[in-house]
């Protein structure tokens, strides 16, 4: 172990037989030092970065109807909804106001939208000056069996139409058996890999995430992240990595099978994990959506040099019954009683004034 | 490990930990100023590990809380209120003697009763709301009356303490709780509790419990306006109390809650300081055999992690609890047994039921 430990915080990658070892073995602290030290190398100076913006969810409509989801409607549920142009553009102005710099643009999969809906949505967007944080791979996949095209040139579209980036959602676990049991016709674990790899290709930079604790085994999540690493080893294009818990309240699968909600202990230990075998990832957001800011706070000892959003607004953890709420105020006072100077961030990272 | 510590700039204090030396109150103002929580932790999770070793306690305790009504008024409380608020409220002893019926059919080891500092209820009314308590429920043991309480009990009984004391074990009375520390300074009770009983008087009246063969804990309500300095001196008059005595059980750290008291300008305590005050206090405090994670006012998941961090108690299986959620406390109202065993034993530690006095009840 004190040999994995001292590799660790010099530098060396580990290996997933490592990864599974220091899963088993290691205790909180063991894995808070290395995280911490990694942290510190990677981000010498003693900053924590915040970005300001808003999630807005243009349809709850999906046909994709993963059990783990408290947030969709059936195409034929009457309660889903559009969001109008109006009400995009005054979500927009008022992220604006608050200082917000981007949009994350995400949807359900949309039964019948065609492809130029969501190119003349982006223009629309575009006009306001915004960046947009867009959609993610099982998204893209929809639109491009909607549209007959390749996933490719969706995304040559979307970019055309002024996607800027795109979120790591829909990564759920990147493993087929846990995809077929929670998400069946979502996009497979090769597909959202694929959509990845092109984006980064195209030169678009993205996030990763990991939804953990639900039917996953430790090897499935070590499976998800050495396909994280692969992919960031050939194209270097994510710029951050976000884990966060399943959150059980109103979904099917909780209802199906009985799961304990992930604890504040297990979840330290995984970021501090994901932070030891991510080495080629620059950044590890907090989660406070899931965790609350007590413990977000303290995740910045375990790895995590990110705040992650103001999220000005949020629906989808908010659906699964958990509501924590942050202003920028608050974020800027948690990181530096923590010790760290607070800076607002753009998406990819640079300060953002 | 060790060079992590190092690094941190408290190797000299790993030394004195390990040798069993105790710390100055200069190594707890370092320790409170070291920005690096995971240092501390470890630190005190060496203590945590000597004094109780995996063990993580908790207790099946049901809250009574008599009456609000108040006459000290202190500014950090959200509880208190005048006689004849529209929000003051008083029970009857046979409203006592129902809540303890109710829920006769749960396993409760422990009744933890306190209240205000009631303008005209009489001496009486204590002594028979503990008889009622053990009318209903003989086998319980009452954990009841804060210093503070006791000592306008025994002004009301026109008796020393110790004769109340005696009248009221007489009755029923088991042991004392914690509250009514806050902080010790003279500073911070003039400026947020002038009415109470001072710093003095709440040592004065643990001591004569102590020497009456009464077990108490001792708290400090962090978070609000005290200094890192007074944080240490209270410690620090608790550990010498506990040097003369020993008649402390345990520790616990009360996190501020501002919301709906005079103070509510100020925010709400972080979680790094939430493990600092809880890592800090199983530092200095190397007589104390217990530290407790109230889990009701740090939340379940971060009383969880305080195992780790010094704590060694996450107390119960609260219900009806008003104090903290009068305040904003948002945590659940109750947890119970299954989530509490299942966030011990996730947290690597095993899961004790305790009596009051730390009698192993059950393990898991």
């Amino acid at each position: 172990m004190q040999k994995i430990i001292d590799r660790v915080v010099a530098g060396s990658r580990i290996t997933g037989e490592e990864f599974l070892r220091l899963y088993e073995e290691a205790d909180l602290y063991q894995l808070g030092f290395m995280a911490d030290a990694i942290r510190k190398r990677k981000h010498p100076e003693p900053v924590v970065t915040y970005v300001i913006d808003r999630n807005i969810n243009y349809t709850d409509i999906c046909i994709s109807a993963c059990k783990f989801c408290a947030f969709f409607k059936a195409p034929e549920d009457p309660q889903g909804s559009m969001l109008t142009r109006e009400e995009l553009l005054d979500k927009i102005r008022e992220t604006r106001e608050l200082g917000g710099t981007q949009i994350l643009l995400q949807g359900g999969l949309h039964p019948d939208e065609p492809l130029e809906f969501y190119e003349d949505m982006l223009r629309f967007m575009k006009e306001t000056g915004i960046h947009v944080h867009g959609f993610s791979p099982p998204e893209i996949c929809h639109f491009a069996e909607i549209s007959g095209l390749t996933t490719l040139e969706v995304l040559k579209r979307l970019m055309a139409a002024g996607l800027d980036s795109m979120p790591g959602g829909g990564a759920e676990i990147l493993n087929d058996r846990v995809r077929d049991m929670l998400a069946p016709r979502k996009c497979s674990a090769d597909r959202w890999i694929g959509v990845m790899e092109e984006s980064h290709s195209l030169g678009m930079r993205t996030t990763a995430t990991m939804m953990f604790g639900h039917v996953e085994t430790i090897e499935e999540r070590l499976e998800h992240l050495q396909r994280l690493r692969d992919l960031q080893d050939r194209t270097g294009g994510f710029t951050a990595f976000i884990p966060w818990p399943f959150q059980p309240d109103n979904t099917a699968l909780a209802a199906a099978v009985e799961i304990e909600k992930t604890s504040g202990f297990s979840y330290l230990r995984m970021l501090a994990l994901s932070r030891i075998f991510l080495d080629n990832f620059d950044n590890i957001q907090a989660s406070w959506v899931t965790q609350g800011p007590k413990i977000a706070q303290v995740s910045l000892f375990f790895g995590a040099n990110d705040f992650g959003s103001t999220m000005i607004e949020e629906n989808v953890v908010a659906a699964a019954g958990v509501h924590f709420r942050l202003s920028e105020q608050e974020i800027k006072r948690l990181v530096a009683d923590a010790g760290f100077e607070p800076r607002q961030r753009l998406m990819d990272y640079t300060p953002a004034k | 490990m060790d060079s992590f510590i190092e690094q941190a700039g408290l190797g000299d204090i790993l030394a004195k930990v390990r040798a069993e030396e105790r710390l100055s109150l200069e190594d707890g103002k370092r320790l409170f100023e070291c920005p690096n929580i995971l240092a501390v932790g470890f630190l005190a999770n060496i203590v945590r590990e000597r004094k109780n070793g995996n063990k993580a306690y908790f207790i099946y305790n049901q809250h009574i809380n008599y009456s609000n009504v108040c006459t000290n008024l202190c500014k950090f409380c959200a509880f208190g209120k005048e006689k004849g608020h529209e929000q003051a409220y008083e029970m009857t002893i046979e409203d006592i003697k129902e809540k303890v019926r109710a829920r006769l059919d749960e396993p409760i080891t422990e009744i933890h009763m306190v209240g205000g500092i009631h303008p005209d209820l009489p001496f009486s009314y204590y002594l028979d709301a503990l008889r009622a308590i053990k009318e209903v429920r003989p086998d319980v043991h009452i954990q009841a009356f804060t210093c503070v309480e006791i000592q306008h009990l025994a002004d009301l009984a026109g008796k020393s303490v110790g004769d109340t004391l005696e009248e009221l074990k007489e009755a029923g009375l088991g042991s004392i709780p914690g509250g009514g520390a806050e902080v010790f300074s003279p500073r911070i009770r003039e400026i947020t509790c002038e009415r109470k009983l001072d710093g003095e008087g709440w040592l004065r009246v643990t001591k004569t419990a102590h020497r009456h063969g009464l077990k108490t804990n001792a708290t400090l309500l962090y978070g609000h306006i005290e200094t890192i300095e007074e944080r240490l001196e209270h410690l620090d008059a608790l550990r010498r109390t506990q040097d003369e005595t020993g008649g402390f059980l345990a520790y616990i750290p009360l996190a501020f809650h501002p919301k709906n008291t005079q103070m509510s300008e100020h925010s709400r305590t972080t979680g790094v300081d939430d493990l600092k005050n809880i890592a800090v206090a199983r530092l200095m405090l190397d007589n104390f055999p217990h530290v407790k994670a109230y889990w009701v006012m740090i939340g379940p998941k971060l009383a969880q992690v305080a195992l780790s961090f010094g704590a060694d108690d996450m107390d119960g299986t609260v219900k009806e609890e008003i104090i903290t959620h009068m305040a904003g406390g948002e945590s659940e109202q109750a947890l119970g047994h299954k989530t509490l065993i299942k966030l011990i034993k996730e947290a690597g530690r095993e899961p004790v039921e305790r009596d009051t006095l730390y009698k192993v009840l059950e393990t898991f």
